[in-house]
């Protein structure tokens, strides 16, 4: 069952209240996304630290139900 | 998670200097993320290793647990967890996966 874009958007936010998240629908099929998030959380960390953050918000979905979610993160210039 | 699988995971991390936990081989790599490492390595002209984990459900699963990081690919320099593919394509694209390899002393083209 493939997730929809604004359910991800909202696990993100409820984690990283701050974050400014932009989801693309990659393949129009709703199970292939790209998402940029763009936090003050990230400050300081390593880009596998960062990412980390965010997966942990996706709450274990990543690599099950969600599968195709290319993940950029950055942190407010 | 069995701790035969982690100890066999530990071997192979240690076993290249440059290695990638994909799904699929270099020439028929079965998921658009392995491919995306794959040609990345192959831009960077490293010699490296692939272990297939759609060949071992034992993998497939204890890789997420020995590097808590929830997907495949993933690639390991000198032992160490690099990243996946969206990390290693924005290490590349800044120069740091070169970088990289020239601290860990390991040619490229």
């Amino acid at each position: 069952m493939p997730m929809a874009a604004a359910e991800i958007e909202t696990m993100i936010k409820a984690a990283l209240p701050d974050a400014l998240v932009e989801i693309t629908d990659l393949a129009g099929d709703g199970d292939h996304y790209s998402a940029r998030v763009v936090s003050e959380s990230f400050r300081g960390l390593n880009r596998v630290k960062q990412q980390r953050l965010v997966y942990d918000a996706l709450g274990g979905r990543m690599g099950g139900v969600l599968h195709a979610l290319q993940l950029s993160t950055a942190t407010p210039d | 998670m069995s701790d035969d699988v982690q100890a066999r995971i530990a071997t192979a991390v240690n076993s290249a200097d440059v290695l990638l936990f994909m799904k699929g081989s270099p020439l028929f790599p079965q998921c658009g993320f392995s491919s995306r490492a794959i040609s990345i390595l192959d831009h960077l002209g490293v010699e490296y290793a692939t272990v297939d984990v759609l060949q071992d459900a034992g993998i497939r699963a204890g890789i997420k647990d020995f590097s808590d990081w929830p997907t495949i690919p993933q690639l390991y320099v000198k032992g160490e967890f690099v990243g996946g593919s969206d990390i290693m394509m924005e290490m590349y694209e800044a120069g740091e996966l070169l970088e990289l390899l020239d601290q860990s002393g390991i040619a490229h083209s």
